[in-house]
């Protein structure tokens, strides 16, 4: 195994968080704030431990295989969260560690849970560092650092594969450098749109930036305890459009953009996600209009919250905790489904369910018919048996770590619904859940050792478990 | 530069791992979807699985985009398919690799114009002209001509009884008249640009330019046997050894291939008159001896496993046969195969793959000195190219001592009108000159370039 390579990359993912760790830097200096030195401490240490590693395992051969892709993917995420809380820590404005940590890892996990009590009260800079990490999380710390540093790797595909999220990743163009570069670009692009729509609905400039970071990576961080909530109809609208948009696999906006929109509205899995959106909107709507009475608000509330939950973004503009039984219902559904594969978003992706959907048809059908031949379609491809078994596999250890983590959380003292929508809120990256998490709540009462197992459960959903497992198994680490 | 390649079977991969060292952004087609897994986990390339033939596949792949198009399957007819489909489809170049011998005759040229092909690749009838080139200069393990037959470039491995042994560059200029240039020597596995100082040493494999006369000149002197190999024994009636048999029965040489498929023996004995074939398993020792290996001149180990034809090389080595020469496919066994004393391995993979990166590199630099010729050096390690030289150059008439040359490099030939220059410091690159450069470590596409 190529260890060097492993330790040597996560040394520039570090050196990488240094260099983001200056925009924070200068906020705070706009606002004249405090927190400052601990963002320049951070940086400090940052560079030390980033240029230790890369001095200390300069690999001799950039030759890595699928293996080294899963440990470098899981080790820079683990890196990134520990250092990324120091700021919170040192500056005493969270003053646990453990509580730092899992505000950080909710944000690069673009969860949004929050321990928070009183959001208005964090500094300029901190919140803006909680925000950005959203931003970078959603597509990607490797894939962002793929674009930038000048040597890449000619098998650097393991690393992208194992933080991409999705059941198949494909390139967009030739070279991964210029795929990631893409990415990044059309990612660029749409949030300085939503940026720009949002300063157009009176927003200001921090808060919009906070609040298109949030959405950029389906994350949910707010710079208000509220949420969306006391803003503007037309900004819950822009939220709402762009939380959808960050939902759709960035492939479809690549085919848009070289003109093959043809392929990209073919595309069965943005019409699957669609059709949910409208679906569970409209039947919202018609549940919980008896409880705002005025249509075209139950009917914005319902498609921002709808949007929210199935992008696993995490805003809210109501209280979907006192919703009807059957509303709530349909958002726990959205949680685990998600959103579009290679997209921002998290959840079980509704690629993997439309795949399952169709296995299960086969199934049935060879029960019927023992003798009959199974083909899998999706997205005019036959799916190879290998791909089928690893969303199923998926699908099973997905369930697995799910109720692994419940059953852990139920020493707490809280109800079965809290729990619940805990393990899932946080398992699927969305952030608030029902009961005691719910929107208005946050996550401070669960203890030390349910936060730190929360922190892991984000990271185990925004990498698709396997990384993580792999990376915490001795095998993987073994010379043999 | 955007390049489509078409099958990846043992040919179209070393074409691509080739083509992506260059920095080329390159697109596999292949309908095995377990080579495009393998091939985009190894290489930094785009996979489309499907037919390269149908146009849906060619656009999904973004083929009309591309700048060249080479179609490297196994089927002739497939590659010329899918060239006619790219070239229908806007892309400017396209390469078809075709080896059966009845498409390589008169009616090449006619297809060639009809498909709008922009080159014709035949892996089998390369390796054999490498061959056969060795043949004429049988103690030189590689030997490669450059255009016109000006110029040659042999390697030579200094056996431990060499007289070059332990001298250094200018005392061999002294002892040897004759007018010749070390221009690479590899030893250890490490790659050297010599100057007069550099001491050759026993088991240095080096590489020498000068005119063909020259080192005929240079053999005789090392008292190195240069006669042509007349009498040649090959095993497996491949397409290679069709073709070599032809070049060396038409030059007047004796031809015996054992080849173990009877329909194969009968073939070659219908289409190429005089050669000797026999029926027979080429592993079984005895039959070669009966066959009398000892006696011949040249064993060439031609068929399709790598494995036996390491093996039967190194028990023809045993036997003493003065040149062996065999056929090794996968670039992973020729260290091995060097290891057991086989100095002359040739492969089809990696002479075709030459070719295609040598039309890549000219099409890309087509605004400056044109690559004209290309050969791979020392297993790949280092290149000699042979540039036209443009009226628009910089360091025309400028003398080489005067060069701020990049390291690495060497000019190691100069061919002006009927004139051939082994080039020392007082000499000058003039417009129309043909200029050899043996670049080790760095990719040359211009001479332009040979400047820091």
């Amino acid at each position: 195994m190529n260890r060097r390579m492993v330790f040597y990359t996560t040394g520039q993912i570090v050196l990488i968080e240094a260099l983001m760790l200056l925009l924070p830097v200068i906020v705070s200096l706009i606002y004249r704030e405090s927190c400052t030195s601990a963002f320049l401490i951070t940086i400090g240490i940052a560079l030390i431990v980033g240029g230790s590693l890369i001095l200390i395992f300069k690999p001799t051969d950039n030759v890595i295989y699928a293996k080294e892709g899963f440990l470098t993917v899981a080790l820079a995420w683990m890196s990134l969260s520990a250092i990324g809380a120091l700021p919170f820590f040192i500056s005493g404005e969270i003053p646990s560690y453990i509580d730092a940590f899992f505000e950080t890892v909710s944000g690069f996990t673009t969860t949004g849970a929050s321990i928070l009590t009183d959001v208005e009260s964090m500094s300029h800079g901190l919140l803006f560092w909680r925000s950005f990490t959203h931003w970078v999380g959603g597509m990607g710390v490797l894939v962002f650092v793929m674009a930038v540093i000048p040597n890449v790797s000619d098998r650097s595909i393991h690393i992208m594969r194992a933080e991409m999220p999705g059941p198949i990743i494909g390139k967009l163009v030739p070279k991964v450098k210029d795929t990631a570069k893409i990415l990044y670009l059309i990612y660029i692009a749409m949030t300085l749109v939503q940026v720009l729509l949002l300063l157009f609905g009176g927003m200001s400039l921090f808060e919009s930036l906070i609040h298109t970071f949030g959405t950029a990576g389906t994350g949910g961080f707010s710079s208000r305890a509220d949420s969306i909530a006391s803003y503007s109809p037309y900004i819950q609208w822009v939220i709402t459009i762009f939380m959808l948009l960050f939902g759709i696999n960035f492939n479809l906006y690549y085919l848009l953009l070289i003109k093959r929109a043809k392929n990209a509205f073919s595309s069965t899995e943005l019409w699957v996600y669609l059709t949910i959106f409208t679906v569970s909107t409209a039947a919202i709507t018609a549940n919980i209009l008896p409880l705002i009475g005025e249509f075209s608000s139950a009917f914005r509330t319902a498609a921002f919250q709808v949007a929210s939950i199935v992008t696993t973004t995490g805003y809210a503009t109501a209280d979907f905790n006192l919703w009807p039984e059957l509303s709530k219902g349909i958002l726990l559904l959205l949680m685990f489904i998600g959103s579009c594969a290679g997209s921002t978003a998290g959840g079980l992706k509704i690629s993997r369910v439309i795949i399952l959907f169709k296995m299960l048809r086969g199934e049935v059908k060879r029960m019927l018919h023992p003798r009959s031949v199974r083909v899998v379609r999706f997205e005019g491809k036959q799916l190879e048996e290998n791909t089928l078994g690893s969303v199923s596999t998926y699908f099973a250890i997905y369930v697995i770590c799910f109720f692994a983590i419940f059953l852990l959380l139920c020493f707490e003292p809280f109800d079965m619904e809290t729990n619940f929508t805990a393990a899932a809120a946080c398992f699927n990256n969305v952030g608030p859940g029902f009961g005691a998490v719910g929107p208005v709540s946050s996550y401070a009462d669960y203890s030390a050792f349910s936060k730190f197992l929360l922190s892991f459960a984000m990271l185990l959903g925004r990498l698709e478990i396997f990384p993580l497992i792999i990376a915490l198994s001795p095998y993987a680490w073994s010379k043999k | 530069m955007k390049i489509t390649v078409v099958g990846c079977g043992k040919i179209g991969s070393t074409i691509l791992a080739n083509l992506v060292s260059e920095g080329h952004d390159v697109v596999v087609i292949d309908n095995d979807p377990a080579v495009i897994e393998e091939m985009t986990n190894i290489y930094d390339v785009m996979g489309v699985c499907g037919n390269g033939v149908d146009c849906d596949t060619l656009i999904e792949a973004g083929a009309e985009k591309s700048d060249l198009l080479i179609a490297a399957t196994g089927s002739d007819e497939f590659n010329m398919l899918s060239c006619f489909a790219a070239n229908r489809l806007g892309v400017g170049h396209t390469i078809a690799k075709i080896s059966n011998p009845e498409y390589n005759d008169k009616s090449l040229g006619f297809m060639q114009k009809q498909l709008g092909l922009s080159l014709a690749v035949n892996p089998e009838l390369l390796t054999a002209r490498e061959i056969y080139n060795v043949l004429k200069v049988p103690s030189a393990a590689k030997i490669e001509t450059f255009s016109g037959g000006s110029f040659e470039i042999v390697e030579l491995i200094l056996k431990p009884d060499s007289p070059l042994d332990g001298l250094t560059l200018i005392e061999l200029r002294k002892k040897y008249h004759a007018s010749f240039l070390v221009c690479v020597v590899q030893r250890d596995d490490k790659i050297y640009i010599p100057d007069g100082n550099f001491t050759l040493k026993s088991g240095d494999r080096i590489a020498l330019t000068a005119t063909p006369s020259e080192i005929y000149k240079l053999m005789k002197m090392l008292g190195l046997m240069q006669k042509m190999a007349k009498n040649v024994m090959m095993l497996g009636a491949s397409k290679t050894a069709f073709y070599l048999s032809k070049l060396l029965l038409a030059s007047g040489a004796s031809v015996k291939i054992v080849e173990l498929d009877k329909g194969k023996c009968e073939e070659f004995c219908d289409k190429l008159g005089g050669i000797s074939m026999i029926h027979g398993d080429g592993a079984h020792q005895e039959l070669l001896l009966e066959e009398g290996l000892p006696s011949m001149d040249a064993f060439i180990t031609l068929t399709g496993s790598d494995e036996e034809n390491i093996l039967l090389s190194y028990f023809a080595s045993s036997q003493n046969v003065p040149k062996v020469i065999s056929k090794v496919n996968r670039n992973e066994f020729v260290p091995i195969a060097e290891r057991l004393g086989l100095d002359c391995i040739v492969s089809p993979r990696r002479s075709v793959s030459d070719v295609v990166v040598r039309y890549a590199r000219a099409l890309q630099n087509s605004e400056g000195s044109n690559v004209e010729t290309l050969y791979k050096l020392m297993d790949g390690r280092a290149e000699a190219l042979e540039f036209i030289v443009r009226p628009d150059l910089d360091l025309l008439g400028k003398p080489l001592k005067e060069l701020d040359l990049k390291p690495g490099l060497l000019v190691a030939g100069i061919s002006r009108a009927r004139k051939t220059i082994i080039p020392s410091g007082d000499d000058v690159i003039l417009a129309g000159d043909k200029v050899i450069v043996i670049a080790a470590g760095q990719r040359l596409g211009d001479l332009a370039d040979i400047v820091r």
